[in-house]
């Protein structure tokens, strides 16, 4: 039994210590805005944010993660209230199937965090570990750089977003 | 008893005589500047060549910052001495090349002298390239000075006090640099000979796989006995290799031409830059390079053949559950986040190495194997290229450390590695400069 801290809230988990993170995010949490794609860690559609860093969660067990703080898509923001990477994401209607787009996400939102004006050779480089098969690249390209925009004015606040 | 006069006069002439061998040593005359020439004054047939050549010579790993031009230099070179600046050999008259003469660039190839008389540092590999032939020097000039010109002033070394003197150079050329030192051997193969021309000259492998001295030339009785580069370590190419299974002649061919091999994994760190470019080169040269390096492993003593087929066998009945339970930190890494391509029936390239295959885990050395988990294994931009997904950002330098002692004491079946720990930690905060060069 091990503590799991998930967008702010601790989940007491009975798992296996080598338990894929992907997993008890899905099936015990049923937070699934986190895909499964390849289980491999080589398509980023399981991206999710550990303390601040986007990390492949389905290579990732359990037993890293005591002590940590886990983000998810979830995490971020909501269908009424999207957060500035969601917001930019639906405006740009940066997606065409969308199973790759929790992923980008994730990955683009620790990027932004750390850099909020990243180039655009600094967000390909990025996101050249998430593959998207659709090919809605240009799309993401202009979400990130939209979302680095949003984040920093006052529009993006959650009482801007809600305003009618 | 001689005269004070007499030995005065000998000690003038001793000083005379060793001021003029000085100034023999060191001194090399500028070379007259042209103007640069018109990329069409080259025969075109004599350019592709010199493209042939300058990707055999891997020239554009050390004189190309990934992202930036082909060719523009300023690269940095981490050395023992400190850190060395790729210069800039595009025809740019200012900046790069442009106002070299052949004869300029010949000696430069030669001799290791620019174009002004200046001794250039032996991170320009010149103890190789001097057994390049002149024919082969034409074909480079004519293909370098066929390049995009590319304004890129050259950067200053940073060296320490004398290392920053390029007089130290000349002293270093005395006593390392040696001319003309390869010959045909007609007791062997064409093919072998070809192959010992390019390995010696302008593949320059030893820069990388033969260990250096105090002063930084290769130590001549230790020939491909493994080196240092970029923070990874050059395996051994000798007898002394420790991979798994035995090099020969055809996984040679197969790994250096296509980048992998299914006994052998994939060339990754420093050396994935070397295959990306023999992936383009007239088979026949790497054919050529494999003949000769096989002759350097030599055949494998029946021991080393048994461990190989040994390899092998573990390889093809490992299974995904560690045998001793999985109770330790390091089994449940490896259960968790490298079994899923490790331990597949996929073979790579679309799965990972077995890693009883692992030449990074029988390595005496730990830093490749750390330099791979930290980072993975980032694809090329523009070319099909094995990936793996680094674990900098969930691992732990303990946790890492954990795994890769699992990993060498399941599969290296070598002593265990000492200070693994603080390997980590080194490679993490070093990363390496071939990695690096991915990002923008």
């Amino acid at each position: 039994m091990m503590t799991l801290k998930v967008n702010g809230q601790d989940h007491k988990i009975d798992a296996d210590p080598d338990t894929p993170l992907l997993y008890v995010l899905r099936e015990d949490l049923k937070l699934n805005a986190a895909k499964f794609g390849c289980g491999l860690g080589q398509c980023g559609a399981c991206t999710v944010i550990v303390d601040g860093k986007a990390v492949l969660s389905c290579v990732t067990p359990l037993l890293l993660l005591e002590g940590k703080k886990v983000t998810t898509l979830e995490g971020l923001g909501t269908v009424e209230t999207p957060a500035p990477i969601q917001r930019a994401f639906i405006e740009e209607q940066a997606a065409q199937c969308g199973y790759c787009i929790a992923g980008m996400m994730m990955r683009a939102q620790a990027l932004l965090a750390r850099n909020s004006k990243p180039t655009d050779a600094e967000i390909r480089a990025e996101l050249q570990l998430n593959l998207c098969r659709c090919g809605t690249h240009m799309r993401i390209l202009r979400a990130v750089h939209r979302a680095s925009h949003l984040m920093q004015t006052a529009d993006a606040s959650p009482a801007q977003r809600s305003a009618p | 008893m001689a005269s004070p006069r007499i030995i005065g006069s000998v000690v003038a002439i001793a000083v005379i005589a060793g001021a003029i061998a000085a100034v023999a040593i060191v001194w090399r005359p500028a070379i007259a500047a042209i103007d640069p020439p018109a990329p069409q004054s080259f025969d075109s047939a004599l350019v592709k060549h010199g493209r042939d050549l300058a990707a055999i010579g891997n020239c554009n790993d050390c004189h190309t910052v990934r992202g930036a031009k082909d060719f523009a230099g300023g690269l940095p070179v981490p050395t023992p001495f400190g850190t060395i600046y790729s210069s800039n050999i595009t025809p740019d008259a200012e900046t790069g090349i442009g106002r070299w003469s052949e004869a300029a660039f010949r000696r430069a190839m030669q001799s290791g002298v620019n174009r002004d008389g200046q001794h250039l540092y032996p991170t320009f590999p010149y103890d190789h390239f001097t057994h390049v032939s002149d024919d082969d020097d034409r074909a480079l000039y004519a293909y370098l000075m066929t390049r995009q010109p590319v304004r890129a002033p050259a950067r200053a070394n940073d060296l320490a006090f004398p290392f920053n003197q390029r007089v130290a150079v000349a002293g270093w050329k005395v006593l390392f640099l040696r001319h003309g030192t390869t010959q045909p051997d007609s007791t062997k193969s064409a093919e072998w000979n070809r192959g010992a021309y390019l390995v010696e000259g302008l593949a320059h492998c030893g820069a990388c796989h033969t260990p250096r001295n105090a002063l930084g030339a290769e130590k001549s009785q230790a020939s491909f006995a493994g080196g240092d580069v970029d923070n990874w370590h050059a395996y051994a190419i000798n007898n002394q290799s420790s991979a798994p299974v035995p090099w020969d002649n055809d996984a040679l061919f197969q790994y250096l031409r296509q980048g992998w091999h299914p006994d052998h994994g994939v060339a990754r760190g420093p050396m994935a830059e070397v295959v990306s470019n023999l992936s383009e080169v007239p088979e026949s040269d790497v054919r050529a390079i494999a003949t000769y390096m096989a002759g350097v492993f030599g055949p494998p003593t029946e021991e080393r053949k048994l461990r190989g087929d040994e390899a092998l066998a573990r390889a093809s009945s490992s299974q995904v559950q560690p045998a001793n339970g999985g109770t330790t930190t390091g089994a449940q890494l490896y259960v968790a986040a490298c079994a899923p391509c490790h331990a597949t029936d996929r073979a790579p390239p679309f799965g990972g190495i077995n890693l009883a295959l692992s030449s990074a885990l029988t390595s005496p050395d730990a830093r490749n194997a750390a330099n791979i988990v930290l980072s993975g294994i980032r694809p090329s931009a523009g070319e099909r290229s094995p990936i793996m997904p680094g674990f900098a950002d969930s691992m732990s330098d303990g946790q890492i450390a954990a795994l890769l002692d699992y990993l060498r004491t399941r599969f290296g079946n070598q002593p265990a590695w000492t200070n693994t720990s603080d390997i980590v930690r080194d490679i993490r905060r070093t990363q390496t400069v071939s990695l690096q060069r991915d990002q923008p």
